[in-house]
């Protein structure tokens, strides 16, 4: 099918922020009746190529055509009109609305200016048969499953006639049975004829589903491939580009060694510790000076365990005791008394207060913890932040600017001191290295061993498990939101056996990202 | 989670729908307040206590009607009392000006909209809060008010007079106003806006999810203007039925309006974040505070503030009754 | 005309600037109408004249707009701040009249006290609303605002209270070093409520609280123990401002007293260049706005305008301040100004909604 004209070109795409090129020359082609990936690591300009596309964001150079004819997109509805849909991650409905009217607002069919209600419930009954749901499509959106609510998504986007249907990681937040149910439809709107851009972080999912993939490196094209014709690993090796050198080089360092770090009484041990629908009951310890690391694919717990340790979510099951006593672990402030830190992945939502300095973001942990009728005094806080903008090397170096002017790798380091100036005993870095540069990154990694070091244990989680596997004695590997192995970092353990490991065993070496 | 099945993974439903629990609360509080002022009060019975109702509330309920479409936005209106109070004074000074009172109505019902146009449009390009925006509207209105006129206008023109005093009836006596009359095609008009026209779903679009709105590609900003100019439009027919009911314009008449209204409307199930709800939520709504005001009136040991002391606890029940329920609150 | 314009703009970037400069044309305006505007007297050793008289008159509104900063630097509101002054006035002054001797100092400090534990217990109430149950601020306190009217006319019965109480009196219109007491009570509150947000960590909490809930909590904050104290100052400061606002006309009117405070209070707030978003907050701003908007109605009656009317300019100065700190605002002003500038790319506009 791939022999017909392309229905979507896009040729020498090229868009610039201020202070950023995002994309340079980029060339893009969709094809009637097939399923293309577009791959990439955080930054890569997958979205952005996708913003482009859908008029979100003008382009400053290059064509992009539709069906043979040049078009310019004023915004997603005028791209949805063309027949380019887009479904989000996050679903983009409205959850207060009807399965039906989701589908068919602002189209809905009509009478003399009468939205013709029952008219409306027959067609969209019809359009899910034909994605096989069978749901009351008169319920409100929001009483079904995130997964129901992307099929109501995607139903949505193909009744506007789409030729052209975009789905932004659409499976991160699913299960497997409802990941194989997507790809059905999937496979079924492909021998309709759709084309489907299709963008994850699963690597096994492009090889199950994609029948081409294009790949994306710091906003340039690195190629467009057929699937069955790419690798795995020269897939990520294309993916990573260049950044693989740096990180070879990392990897010569010597692996952490096994010691005597586990023995003695943990500093924090869960036993049994669990919450229903987020995460099945697990057993963990983690010693002084010890850093374990948490390995899993998205959406496999490793947030969720993270969370209990700290109180963020309360746990339903099991308990923990830090140095050997039991501890009631209600809320953060509790844990953080225990001397537990937790850096958050969501850095927007839950790290960074915005409008607030970098000193006041700094100090902010610490002074929750002496309670507010005890201020820091004004010259310990400019110790302390002055101490760890230059340990930290945080730039710009103007602890009075608002956090939000900074780069993400730099808010990242705020957050990182926020937790160091409190001394804690046990920091937790929810993937501490996500989206920030391969600087930060790397300075990042290196104080993860220092601190270690110095005795402090970390619950190291990252998506990348090279990382992982550098910086860890130990290695919990997370799915389906249970702990199903906990490996010892020797000389044994590869990214392999640890993917091994993801995988159930039965699948092969398959690798997330 | 991980057991969700995408045929069967509908979540628990009663056979009740949630969203229509709070109107049906209403109900019941409704039907309870009308059984106790009924084995009460022997006059209670009278049907033309209900047909009072009515008469007396239906300003209000006219003006809690648009505040349904605002609310439902997950906006708020707090000119509605001014408006109503400077249409009122507006129509009585051009009529003892002399115009004719077709062109009077004509006038007065444009000032409202025309105002909440201007509202709306402030909110929506500029970006400013809602609440900060009608609070300037409504000292505008205010404002305006004693700018025509320090002391209250009396209203002596034929059509207002025959307005105030046409009483439609059945033989057995009982009787309603026209005004009446006028706030039931309201009140079905924007019944029919809200359940079969785009704009009104817009507006529960809206209210829902205004960043799924607009990506949804509904017209979010013209939708968003539109519902404060209805909301204008609602409080200027108000205004007009308020000056047929009182037969003048008073500076000061209908002061903390908006609060009833307010209240009115959240009374009625309508959640104030906005994306659920109904008008005829909001007529039971406005029937719950007209039916206290009967009944302490009715009672006569019981003073006037009474009803603002109920009327705060019955916000409370109310808004305690949707958290428990669980709609979405912010 | 652009060099001038680099040249103010760190001063126009001050949060400060824009209120500064509203507040000191209004007095220029007023000193141009009416020379006689800023003149000060000495009288019987107290000193009198139009801006003694916008700053007695400033401090009731000054109260409840400190108390309320507070309340939205959280990212709340409290709007039955002006039912709380009816009912501590109220309170006050019903204990005061059906006490045997008005002008004994003990009884006006038992009304005082009894008044204010009334207050807080309401401000409690609002707290348990909002940080206990967690009631979208705006609906919890709109209960208190429509039942707290009705309860302040219970107490009073529905009547004007009138007292004849000396030391009550003073609360409102005393005098202290030549100077009206209202101004020192409501200094006094400024400088209190200051010391206990920025010489204690209380202010960087509340901040902090106000700007990013979600994180505030991860970082240990207990958030909900500011939310819920900062609706009791609020409750506090309502309470005094209701003692002047009674003292002033030495009687309580459950219906009048305070009546739209709440309003004025956060055009104050929001004048002064506090979010009502939340986060950071300023409490110099709040007193400008404040005496913005006392300066304002002093005006407009000495212009012999009613004083209804004068919300008319009201109206027009909150439409001003807030267009002109909108960024939307200034955006599309700029893109007027400099015509050739290409379009940005569509902004994100759409925030999230603040419970309005």
């Amino acid at each position: 099918m791939t022999g017909s004209r392309p229905v979507l070109s896009m040729t020498g795409i090229s868009k610039s922020f201020p202070g950023v090129r995002a994309l340079h020359n980029v060339d893009f082609r969709l094809f009637p009746g097939e399923v293309h990936a577009l791959m990439g690591e955080n930054g890569a300009g997958k979205s952005t190529l996708i913003k482009a596309l859908t008029g979100v964001y003008g382009i400053d150079e290059g064509v992009i055509t539709l069906a043979g004819e040049q078009v310019a997109f004023s915004g997603p509805m005028q791209a949805a009109a063309a027949g380019v849909s887009t479904v989000y991650q996050e679903v983009n409905l409205c959850t207060n609305l009807s399965v039906a009217e989701n589908i068919f607002i602002g189209r809905e069919p009509r009478r003399l200016g009468a939205v013709r209600w029952g008219e409306v419930r027959r067609r969209a009954q019809a359009l899910l048969a034909r994605l096989d749901l069978d749901i009351d499509v008169s319920a409100p959106l929001g009483s079904y499953s995130l997964a129901v609510q992307q099929t109501v998504a995607i139903a949505r986007a193909i009744d506007v006639r789409a030729r052209v249907l975009i789905l932004d990681e659409p499976t991160s937040s699913l299960d497997a049975r409802e990941v194989a149910h997507l790809f059905r439809i999937m496979r079924q709107l492909r021998d309709e004829g759709i084309a489907t851009l299709f963008v994850t972080h699963f690597l096994d999912q492009v090889y199950e589903i994609a029948d081409r993939i294009t790949v994306l490196r710091n906003g340039t094209l690195v190629g467009e491939y057929r699937t069955e014709e790419l690798p795995q690993l020269s897939l990520v090796e294309k993916m990573i580009g260049k950044e693989l050198d740096v990180l070879e080089r990392l990897d010569e360092q010597p692996k952490r060694p096994v010691t005597a770090q586990s023995a003695g009484t943990p500093l924090v041990a869960a036993s049994e510790l669990g919450r229903k629908g987020a995460v099945a009951p697990f057993s963990l310890r983690v010693h002084a000076g010890e850093v374990v690391g948490l390995a899993g694919l998205l959406g496999s717990g490793r947030t969720e365990v993270a969370r209990l340790l700290f109180g963020a979510d309360r746990a339903d099951n099991g308990q923990v005791a830090v140095d050997g006593s039991r501890a009631a672990l209600r809320a953060p402030v509790q844990a953080i008394d225990r001397g537990i830190g937790f850096c958050s992945e969501n850095r927007r939502a839950e790290g960074i207060v915005p409008e607030l300095s970098v000193r006041e973001n700094m100090i902010l942990a610490m002074q929750a913890a002496r309670g507010w009728a005890r201020p820091i005094p004004r010259r310990r806080q400019d110790e302390l932040v002055e101490k760890y903008v230059k340990a930290l090397s945080i730039r710009p170096a103007d602890p009075d600017l608002p956090v939000r002017n900074l780069s993400g790798g730099n808010q990242q380091k705020v957050l990182l001191a926020r937790w160091l100036i409190t001394e804690p005993r046990l920091l937790i870095l929810d993937e501490p290295t996500r989206g920030i540069d391969i600087g930060a990154k790397a300075e990042i990694q290196k104080l993860v061993v220092e601190l270690s070091d110095g005795g402090m244990a970390v619950l190291f989680i990252s998506a990348e498990l090279e990382e992982v596997l550098r910086l860890s004695h130990r290695v919990a590997v997370m799915r389906d939101r249970t702990m199903v192995a906990q490996l010892d970092n020797d000389e044994n353990l590869d990214a392999d056996r640890v993917m091994q490991t993801i995988a159930g065993g039965t699948q092969r070496g398959e690798v997330n990202r | 989670m991980s057991s969700t099945s995408l045929t069967t993974g509908r979540a628990w439903r009663p056979t009740v729908p949630r969203r229509h629990v709070p109107v049906l609360a209403t109900l019941a509080l409704l039907l309870v307040m009308y059984g106790i002022g009924v084995s009460q009060y022997r006059a209670f019975s009278d049907i033309q206590v209900v047909f009072n109702v009515f008469i007396d509330n239906g300003f209000l309920l006219v003006v809690a009607v648009g505040m349904t479409f605002v609310i439902l936005t997950g906006g708020i209106d707090l000119s509605v009392g001014s408006v109503v109070a400077m249409t009122a004074m507006v129509s009585a000074s051009l009529l003892q000006d002399g115009l004719p009172a077709a062109l009077v109505l004509v006038i007065a019902l444009l000032i409202g909209p025309t105002l909440g146009l201007l509202m709306g449009c402030a909110i929506h390009f500029f970006d400013i809060q809602p609440f900060i925006v009608t609070l300037a509207g409504m000292f505008f209105a205010r404002g305006m008010c004693t700018f025509i006129s320090d002391a209250s206008i009396p209203i002596t023109d034929g059509f207002w007079t025959t307005m105030s005093q046409e009483r439609v009836g059945n033989p057995g006596g009982n009787f309603v106003s026209i005004s009446v009359l006028i706030v039931f095609v309201v009140v079905l008009v924007a019944a029919y806006v809200l359940a079969y026209t785009r704009f009104g779903r817009n507006v529960y679009a809206i209210g829902g999810n205004s960043q799924s709105a607009l990506l949804m590609g509904l017209p979010v900003g013209r939708t968003r203007i539109a519902v404060y100019t209805v909301s204008g439009l609602c409080s200027a027919i108000g205004g007009i039925l308020l000056s047929f009911y009182t037969l003048s314009g008073a500076p000061l008449i209908a002061v903390g309006m908006e609060l009833d209204v307010i209240a009115a409307v959240v009374i009625g199930g309508t959640v104030l974040t906005g994306g659920s709800g109904y008008v005829f939520g909001t007529v039971l709504g406005v029937l719950v505070l007209g039916v206290i005001q009967t009944l302490i009136t009715f009672d006569g040991s019981l003073n006037s503030w009474w009803t603002k002391i109920v009327i705060g606890g019955l916000l409370f029940t109310f808004i305690l009754l949707q958290r428990l329920i669980g709609i979405r609150f912010k | 005309m652009s060099t001038v314009a680099d040249r103010l703009r760190p001063m126009t970037g001050h949060r400060l600037f824009w209120p500064a400069l509203v507040l000191v044309l209004m007095i220029v305006a007023n000193t141009i109408y009416r020379p006689g505007f800023l003149s000060i007297e000495v009288k019987d050793g107290h000193l009198y004249g139009t801006p003694i008289d916008i700053l007695r008159l400033s401090a009731p509104l000054i109260l409840v707009a400190l108390g309320m900063t507070l309340v939205i630097a959280t990212g709340g509101i409290d709007l039955s701040v002006g039912s709380l002054c009816a009912i501590s006035g109220a309170v006050a002054c019903l204990y005061i009249s059906k006490a045997p001797d008005q002008n004994s100092i003990s009884t006006v400090f038992t009304a005082l006290a009894l008044a204010l534990g009334a207050a807080l217990v309401l401000g409690v109430w609002n707290g348990v609303l909002v940080a206990v149950i967690g009631i979208q601020p705006i609906i919890a306190t709109l209960i208190l605002m429509v039942a707290g009217r009705g309860l302040a006319q219970l107490i009073t019965e529905g009547q004007i209270i009138t007292i004849n109480s000396g030391p009550y009196r003073a609360i409102g219109l005393g005098h202290f070093l030549t100077l009206p007491l209202a101004i020192f009570i409501a200094l006094a509150a400024a400088l209190l409520v200051a010391a206990f947000t920025r010489r204690t960590a209380l202010g960087l909490i509340v901040e902090s609280v106000g700007g990013n809930a979600g994180a505030s909590r991860l970082a240990g904050i207990r958030s909900g123990r500011v939310i819920f104290l900062v609706y009791v100052v609020s409750a506090a400061c309502a309470a005094v401002a209701g003692f002047m606002m009674t003292a002033n006309v030495s009687s309580a009117d459950g219906n009048a007293a305070g009546l739209w405070v709440e309003l004025d209070a956060i055009l104050a707030v929001v004048i002064g260049g506090t979010s009502l978003a939340g986060g950071r907050f300023s409490l110099s701003g709040t007193i400008l706005g404040a005496l913005i908007i006392q300066t304002l109605t002093t005006t407009v009656y000495a212009m012999n305008i009613s004083p209804q009317t004068s919300l008319l300019f009201k109206a027009v100065v909150v439409i001003a301040v807030c267009l002109v700190q909108s960024p939307a605002f200034r955006a599309t002003l700029s893109r007027r100004r400099n015509r050739p500038m290409p379009e940005p790319a569509s902004p994100q506009r759409e925030k999230e909604q603040v419970p309005a």
